[in-house]
């Protein structure tokens, strides 16, 4: 059923070798390492601690995102998704101190499947491209909340202790955000690669036609794809107000940027079908952990912008050239054949 | 007759103009010269942008680092003014540095083969961030009043702005290009069917090429013409304006898939969101409100059309179902 | 071929540039206009009668932030007490431009003061002149325009006390043996923050401050996680860090949030300008020792006063001119047009149960 099972199994480790998220590993491991050279305190149990903390948020966006790409559409309505879901989680906390956590993630959850389930709508019913479609809600969405929350804001002091202490707390020595990150990101990577439905979600964003004529249910996984997204940028939203304990209605202003670039640098082609959800949250960590060595290395920060810039260009010519070369050998073989 | 009313650019020509008598109407101190040259204003550089921008959408490609570009010439307008170069040099420099920027947007796509999407997204960030280097986060303010002054001020004493001359020109240049010339022509073409195109003869690649030249050119010429508006080189200038052109370029009743649209519709989108947006802040309407009303006018700018596509489409099926039977 | 003739172009359009520079222009240099505002010259007449009626806009930086809400709430209660018609517009992001369309837009709507704490001192400035010849008042308040283009600054404290007070709780904290300190500020062109290092530089360069040492000046910008993240850079790079100063609101929770929530608690003191309200829990768990503001409803309320003197033909902004904000009692214009709200308060686990702001 799936495309893979056609394929004849080939050495494992050859396989590892090929793939792009290497590229990202080993350049991540030459930034931490040159980057620990200079100063030994990064590989500090602190300075871990906070780089993963800082990429939990964008590795559980960054999942929903691939998702969406894979199927050949965009979500750009995620920061605004995140904002929303932020501004509901924190007033509702401020408003019952009593509510226990698992509430707060429910209603972030529930609320953000709405804002995606409304984009996928109007994708898939409207005929309205997902680019055009998630433009509009990136205004609308966030154009709610700043009528909603108006020029106030939500403190730490007005949030209770444990919906606070959830973004520092953990579980046998890993901090909770960091837990539901590696779920998040685990758990789709999991589905998208041996699961039917995952591989219908490639299908559709290889050739959209062939997928409706082969009988995927076309339909039913573009709303899906998109109300999961939308759902974890409503639970990413829970995630930063309890990390950063101050929300007010920019809350994720431009975050769409970050996400699309970790998507496109984990190796996500925008022209869908290809990619994997594991690779775009170690896009989101590289990310991370470039802001985060700027600022150890010293080295002015206005740099980083334009790193980020230039490594989405790397990521795309690099996922270029494999293309060409794959045609190629794939031309090779049928001639031969 | 029927046709040529139910075509979305005419309906936003329609609905602008509406807009405009209303507000005149309605809303106090809207429809006063003075209040005129603020809305030109306010409106130069998504007018501008949105020129070139019509013309690559129209052949199926975006340019998202329009804005970036703006930001980056605005940040190296104001570096090269605190070197102490003349500005009747850093003026054509910048626009120039545009093109080049343009250029590599251009190369990217059509010589490497990229989606502009991705491309465009990353020079986006590439070109805020090496905005952000040149000049970091700090602003240069000392340029000379001969030409702060000409950017803000009006032709004598009237109420006509002086950036309307270049605005109307560009906007017929560019209409004359895309509407009367076999260039505009082929655009649509390359829009419809970029294949086709290719075998009838148009030069694709390098047509698209030169649209991201010009593009690049032109989002120059808007960020040294906003750092003489505000008298503020920075960074950060523009900062999301790439939306703002999308948007209403797309209103305008330009397809995003390419192959459709007109420039009349898109300067009308861009009338639209400026007029309701000034409105609105004359009555005291936040901010905030305009941007569900952005949103919900870019998605309704593709919905509505195709919601009367489809019901069309089924009205004409049943009948000649009807008439089958009979 | 193609990318040659395109190559061919550009760099003959960048030859003809740099020809046109051999021939000279306007440069930094050689010019000078600034193009200042058209100055009415009216006098002051100290005993006008306060008009009533009056309609004050306020244009804070941006709208959703906790500092500038509660120096607009001191405004509105001033303008309540004047008689006056209150308004509040402003962008939603702290950039130059956006604050330009709300000032044309209050030249339209006929206000009589515009009330503004500048994002860049410069952008706005056509605009405001443009409300200066429209008869409009214009008052600066927390962040100043350029003194060409606006009537009369109020100023929350002199630059010296602030800097000095922020001198002094960094000795205060960094304890006997002193050590190093960071500061952790807004943006690096943010006019007050600047001049207030400034002068906590000139402090630390004092005998009695040379146990001190200032390592470094990081930037959060004004914007939560950027801060929050700054903080934790900081620490990263100077693990030996006794002191965090943060003279900026948003900087200071930031700072003392991060802190608060690693390892480093207790080990580092916070301290700077910060929000009673946003401070509260970090003085209480011990995070913070002790921080400083004055009152910014204040601030606000002195504005509207202000304001309405000017407009009632009380006072022009010269030097010497004297006019009575309500409560606060009199007021004397200083040099460059700048009132001085008085001096800063300190908040301590003692007292800071008696402040709501």
């Amino acid at each position: 059923m799936t495309p893979l099972a056609l394929q004849k199994p080939r050495k494992p480790t050859m396989n590892l070798l090929k793939t792009r998220e290497l590229g990202i590993l080993l350049a991540l491991a030459l930034l931490v390492l040159y980057t620990t050279i200079n100063n030994p305190r990064f590989l500090s149990g602190q300075s871990i601690r906070d780089n993963l903390l800082n990429t939990a948020i964008l590795a559980v966006m960054a999942t929903g995102q691939a998702i969406v790409v894979i199927t050949r559409n965009i979500d750009l309505s995620v920061g605004s998704v995140l904002g929303i879901s932020a501004w509901t989680a924190a007033t509702m906390m401020s408003d019952h101190q009593g509510l226990p956590m698992i509430v707060a993630i429910l209603v972030g959850l529930a609320v953000g499947a709405v804002a995606g389930l409304l984009n996928g709508v109007l994708v898939r019913y409207g005929k309205v491209p997902a680019l055009v479609v998630t433009l509009g809600t990136l205004y609308i969405y966030r154009g709610i909340t700043y009528q909603w929350a108006g020029g106030s804001q939500v403190n730490a002091d007005k949030l209770p202790a444990h919906f606070l202490n959830f973004a520092n707390d953990s579980l046998l020595g890993i901090p909770w955000l960091v837990l539901i990150a590696l779920l998040v990101v685990g758990g789709a990577t999991l589905v998208m690669r041996n699961y039917r439905v995952g591989r219908e979600l490639y299908a559709m964003g290889s050739s959209p036609q062939a997928a409706e004529l082969a009988g995927i249910k076309v339909a039913r996984n573009l709303l899906g794809a998109f109300v999961l997204s939308g759902a974890l940028a409503g639970l990413a939203g829970v995630l930063f107000a309890a990390r950063f304990g101050t929300v007010d209605a920019s809350a994720g202003t431009g975050y769409e940027l970050n996400v699309v670039a970790a998507v496109v640098v984990g190796g996500v082609a925008v022209f869908g079908g290809s990619g994997t959800v594991w690779g775009a949250g170690l896009g989101a960590l590289l990310l991370t952990v470039i802001s985060s060595a700027l600022a150890v290395l010293d080295i002015n920060q206005f740099w980083q912008q334009a790193i980020v810039g230039a490594l989405i260009i790397l990521a795309i010519c690099a996922d270029r050239l494999v293309a060409v070369r794959i045609a190629r050998s794939l031309r090779k073989r049928d001639a031969h054949v | 007759m029927f046709k040529k009313l139910a075509s979305w650019d005419s309906i936003i020509i329609l609905l602008t103009v509406l807009v405009l008598i209303v507000a005149s109407v309605v809303v106090d101190n809207f429809g006063t010269s003075r209040n005129f040259t603020f809305m030109v204003l306010d409106l130069m550089p998504i007018i501008l942008v949105a020129l070139p921008m019509t013309f690559i959408i129209i052949t199926g490609e975006i340019d998202l680092s329009v804005a970036s570009v703006l930001g980056l010439t605005s940040s190296l307008m104001g570096w090269l003014w605190n070197h102490d170069m003349a500005i009747q040099t850093i003026i054509p420099l910048c626009i120039v540095i545009g093109a080049v920027a343009g250029a590599l947007n251009g190369f990217l796509i059509t010589g490497l083969g990229l989606p502009s999407l991705a491309v465009t997204i990353g020079t986006l960030a590439l070109y805020r961030g090496l905005a952000f280097v040149v000049l970091g986060d700090s602003a240069v303010a000392d340029f000379p009043f001969n030409f702060t002054g000409w950017v803000t001020g009006t032709l004598g004493d009237g109420s006509i702005p002086n950036v309307l001359i270049p605005i109307i020109a560009m906007a017929v240049v560019f209409g004359v290009i895309l509407h009367a010339t076999p260039v505009g022509r082929a655009l649509y073409a390359i829009g419809a069917n970029a294949q086709a195109a290719h075998f009838s003869g148009i030069r694709v690649a390098r047509t698209k090429l030169w649209l991201y030249v010009v593009s690049g050119a032109v989002s120059g010429l808007v960020g040294v013409l906003w750092t003489l508006r505000y008298s503020s080189a920075r960074a950060d200038n523009g900062a999301g304006l790439e939306l703002a052109v999308v948007a209403a370029v797309l209103l305008g009743g330009v397809s995003i898939f390419g192959g459709k649209g007109s420039l009349p519709g898109v300067l009308a989108g861009v009338v639209l969101l400026t007029a309701l947006q000034n409105a609105l802040r004359l009555e005291d309407v936040s901010g905030q409100a305009l941007n569900i009303v952005t949103g919900a006018l870019l998605v309704l700018s593709v919905l509505l059309p195709n919601i009367v596509t489809t019901v069309r489409g089924n009205w004409q099926r049943r009948r000649l179902r009807q008439s089958a039977a009979q | 071929m193609l990318r040659h003739r395109l190559a061919v172009t550009i760099s003959a359009a960048s030859i003809l540039t740099l020809a046109v520079a051999g021939c000279g222009g306007t440069t930094k240099k050689n010019s000078s206009d600034t193009g200042g505002g058209a100055q009415t010259a009216a006098s002051a007449n100290p005993n006008a009668q306060l008009k009533t009626g009056l309609k004050i806009a306020y244009l804070p930086k941006q709208l959703n932030n906790p500092y500038s809400d509660v120096e607009t709430s001191g405004g509105e209660a001033a303008v309540k007490e004047l008689q006056g018609e209150y308004k509040k517009v402003g962008p939603n992001d702290a950039s130059a431009s956006s604050q330009v369309s709300y000032i044309n837009t209050l030249i339209q709507q006929q206000q009589d003061v515009i009330v503004i704490a500048a994002n860049d001192p410069n952008a706005v400035c056509p605009s405001l002149n443009q409300a200066r010849s429209a008869k409009i008042k214009i008052v600066t308040f927390d962040s100043d325009a350029s003194k060409a283009c606006r009537d009369i600054f109020i100023n929350q404290a002199t630059t010296e006390g602030i800097g000095e007070s922020l001198a002094k709780m960094a000795l205060e904290q960094a304890g006997a043996d002193g050590g190093q300190i960071a500061v952790l500020s807004a943006t690096p062109n943010a006019t007050n923050q600047n001049s207030w290092i400034a002068v906590m530089k000139t402090e630390l360069a004092k005998p009695e401050y040379s146990k001190l040492k200032l390592v470094k000046v990081a930037y959060g910008n004004d914007d939560d996680q950027k801060s929050f993240q700054e903080a934790q850079g900081l620490m990263q790079s100077y693990p030996n860090l006794k002191v965090i100063v943060a003279p900026t609101t948003v900087g200071i929770a930031a700072a003392a949030r991060y802190i608060g929530s690693s390892s480093y608690k207790g080990k580092v003191a916070v301290t700077g300008l910060g929000l009673p309200n946003q401070m509260r829990q970090y003085v209480k768990d011990g995070t913070v020792k002790k921080f400083a503001l004055w009152n910014p409803a204040d601030i606000g309320y002195l504005a509207a006063y202000a304001g309405a003197a000017l407009a009632s033909g009380q006072i022009t902004g010269a030097q010497g001119d004297k006019f009575t904000a309500g409560k606060l009692g009199a007021y004397t214009v200083g040099a460059n047009g700048e009132v001085v709200l008085g001096p800063p308060t300190e908040f301590t686990a003692d007292n800071i149960d008696k402040f709501n702001f």
